[in-house]
């Protein structure tokens, strides 16, 4: 064996990834030194686009930018642009529905992620048992929004189609058969000795770590963090539901998992009592005639499957954004590679790459800057971030000034 | 004379293509290969593919284009799967001659099986490495490493059945022997060299748990990424062979061998359908184990169950 580093490349096409996607590991044998990820794959302009359009538009734009998480962007887009109008007199049936999607979307995302996980330790059995458990939750979705993705439920001031209280008695019939299920796919995976040997103690992210790249959801949940917007700045129904926020000490693979599997349980909890509360409701009004939206500047949250999407909206008064920026947890959650996967084995880090959930759709923004005419490309990702660093950097040392 | 030798030259001819050589091992190990992902598909609560799928696939990847990568080194890297069929081929006759009780000049010599059981496991790695492809040099240093690891078991279980057979080498005269005093795995010795061996062909079948050399959310394909068309193919057909061969010779080994004899047929089919059934099922309940976790488990728990297996052997049981 010679001393020279290797290259293992996973990308851009990859069956690891559902998404073009560029990881390079520098190996030496089956030893992963350090890795270097090139994104850039998936850039589609998104806060641009969206800053042409109007505020209904804007929403079904946003719903696009990821297949598996299509009800968090809106989610957080309207809660921003709320804030923005400062528009509070949301109907408590719009809230409780709001809800309702978030949560059946965490579970169709968790169960996705502990499929695709099961694949990629080449359990093929947890993956196609996991995605089967998933369609009654796809199926409450196309019951409910008449799509089983992208759900075109929320507008600004409500939501667009009401969950009709003759059909709440169905999903909690589906949600009540769904339970076993899950318990039984939790026992599966949390009690066997040879997926504890391939996920415990590897990838593991301490509680420094998780606050040094500001990750977000369930990796930092696993590690110990109980950061989850829903708690700390509650939205929608949140507040009116009782549930629990679950974490993990280990930080490792396997407490990425745990926490997913048991927030998943908390979910339905969340589900059943917001039907309930709907059920109490009858049949109220589910939105606000909303004539326009006031100019102003507003942030929205909502805890994704994946953590924190954050939405900054600016209006003026017209009925499309001034500015629009997106950020999604991805983008805090990938970096952590950094920590976790250095000195591990190939077969390690493929699977560590894949425990945060990576959304790469979500994640891509402005990446190169390239002159029209030669192709030449002037500006590179990190030189922007180069730049951006600079930039915040003296706005520092000029509020300093002031303080002075 | 010459007349007789011509005979004696096309009998081994059909022996060596038609039966039980290429042309047998190929349909046989491609229905064995249909049962092992039909039996996985409904374990996954898939329909599965039908009764011909694994010929579809040979015929689609023999109208496909082969592509050799610049710089691999063609001789060698097209060289390797022509090898592997070979050689899988002749341990399959070799095993079947006397397994299936046909009469013949050879008995059944386990050292020459043994060598020829190898051969496609170190022709896939001269082939990965000829590749020139990083992915497949992974690839080839996992195989290497599960080759050193499973080869010793293999043949310490092999070495505790010759002992209980009088210290014959000849793979009829263990069949010979369990016909008088009762099948291998109705012992102590047998059953847990029975353990030992289906462990060891999983990962000759390089099937789940024991599949890290092909990994494919780690290394794509691993050893066989560079291959397609017709070599790929070739490969495949190895893969299925091999899924008839290897546990053909476990049967001959363990459970007595064939008999096509009246209703013995039922029972010869059973034998095969069940040895394939817990290869499935091994290989539909285990996550892929790590390359490190698979050597220590050869060659700390197998060789261990292995040596038992011999104790137990020299003293009879």
């Amino acid at each position: 064996m010679s001393n020279k580093e290797v290259v293992v490349p996973i990308g851009p096409y990859h069956p690891l990834q559902e998404e073009p996607e560029f990881f390079k590991l520098y190996c030496d044998g089956e030893v992963v030194k350090r890795v270097v990820w090139e994104a850039g794959y998936n850039h589609r302009g998104h806060e641009k686009i969206s800053e042409g359009k109007s505020f209904d538009q804007s929403l079904f734009l946003v719903e696009r930018i990821c297949g598996i998480c299509s009800c968090s962007h809106p989610f957080a887009m309207v809660n921003a642009v709320e804030d923005a109008g400062n528009i509070t007199n949301i109907p408590v049936r719009a809230k409780y529905i709001r809800t309702i999607l978030g949560e059946l979307e965490r579970i169709h995302s968790h169960l996705l992620w502990v499929g695709l996980a099961g694949h990629f330790i080449g359990y093929n059995t947890v993956f196609m048992w996991a995605w089967k458990y998933r369609e009654p939750i796809l199926d409450i979705f196309e019951m409910t929004c008449g799509n089983r993705n992208h759900y075109g439920m929320f507008k600004v001031g409500g939501v667009r189609r009401d969950i009709e209280n003759d059909d709440i008695p169905e999903i909690l019939k589906v949600l009540d058969k769904l339970k076993p299920k899950l318990n039984l796919l939790i026992g599966a995976v949390m009690d066997d000795p040879v997926i504890h040997s391939r996920t415990k103690g590897i990838g593991i992210l301490t509680k420094e770590d998780i606050r040094e790249f500001h990750a977000l959801g369930p990796t930092a949940r696993a590690s110990g963090i109980p950061i989850d917007v829903r708690k700390d700045d509650p939205y929608a129904a949140y507040n009116m539901v009782k549930w629990k926020v679950i974490t993990a000490e280990e930080g490792d693979v396997f407490a990425k998992a745990a926490v997913r599997l048991l927030e998943m349980i908390e979910s339905v909890s969340i589900i059943e009592q917001c039907l309930n509360g709907l059920q109490k409701t009858k049949n109220g009004p589910i939105d606000i005639k909303l004539k326009e939206v006031p100019a102003g500047e507003g942030v929205g949250h909502h805890e994704a499957p994946r953590g924190e999407v954050f939405h900054f909206v600016k209006t003026n008064g017209t009925n499309s954004p001034e500015r629009h920026k997106i950020r999604a947890p991805s983008l805090m959650n990938i970096p952590t590679f950094r920590r976790s996967c250095t000195n591990q084995t190939i077969s390690d880090v493929a699977l560590i790459l894949a425990a945060v959930d990576p959304c790469y759709c979500c994640t891509e923004r402005l990446l190169s800057v390239y002159d029209w005419e030669s192709g030449k490309r002037e500006w590179t990702f990190n030189d922007l971030v180069k730049l951006s660093h600079e930039k915040t950097r003296k706005i520092m040392k000029r509020l300093k000034k002031q303080d002075v | 004379m010459g007349g007789d030798h011509k005979v004696k030259m096309a009998k081994v001819l059909f022996q060596f293509l038609i039966f039980p050589g290429f042309l047998f091992l190929s349909v046989v190990g491609g229905i064995l290969s249909w049962v092992d992902r039909k039996l996985t598909a409904r374990v996954h609560f898939r329909k599965g593919p039908p009764l011909l799928q694994p010929f579809y696939d040979l015929i689609k990847l023999s109208v496909k284009e082969t592509t050799v990568p610049e710089n691999a080194s063609a001789r060698v890297f097209l060289a390797t799967p022509i090898l592997a069929l070979t050689a899988s081929v002749i341990s399959g006759i070799l095993i079947l001659l006397p397994a299936l009780n046909i009469s013949s000049g050879f008995r059944g010599d386990l050292l020459v099986i043994i060598y020829l059981l190898a051969v496609p496991a170190v022709t896939t790695i001269i082939g990965a490495l000829a590749s020139g492809n990083p992915l497949s040099a992974v690839g080839a240093s996992r195989e290497i490493k599960l080759l050193i690891s499973y080869e010793l078991p293999f043949l310490l279980t092999i070495l505790a059945l010759v002992i209980r057979s009088d210290m014959s080498i000849s793979l009829s005269d263990l069949i010979a022997k369990q016909a008088v005093s009762g099948v291998f795995i109705g012992s102590f010795s047998g059953a847990l060299g029975f353990i030992v061996i289906m462990m060891v062909i999983q990962a000759k079948l390089s099937l789940v748990p024991f599949d890290m050399a092909e990994a494919e959310t780690e290394i794509i394909a691993g050893v066989i990424t560079e291959y397609s068309g017709i070599p790929l193919g070739l490969i495949k057909l190895t893969r299925f062979i091999l899924l008839f061969v290897l546990p053909s010779f476990v049967i001959s080994l363990f459970l007595g061998g064939f008999d096509f004899t009246g209703w013995n047929i039922l029972g010869s089919i059973l034998k095969i359908v069940l040895i394939i059934l817990l290869i499935t099922l091994v290989r539909n309940t285990n996550p892929r184990v790590k390359i490190k976790a698979a050597m220590k488990f050869f060659f700390i728990w197998m060789n261990l169950f292995a040596l038992l297996s011999i104790i137990l052997a020299i003293m009879g049981y």
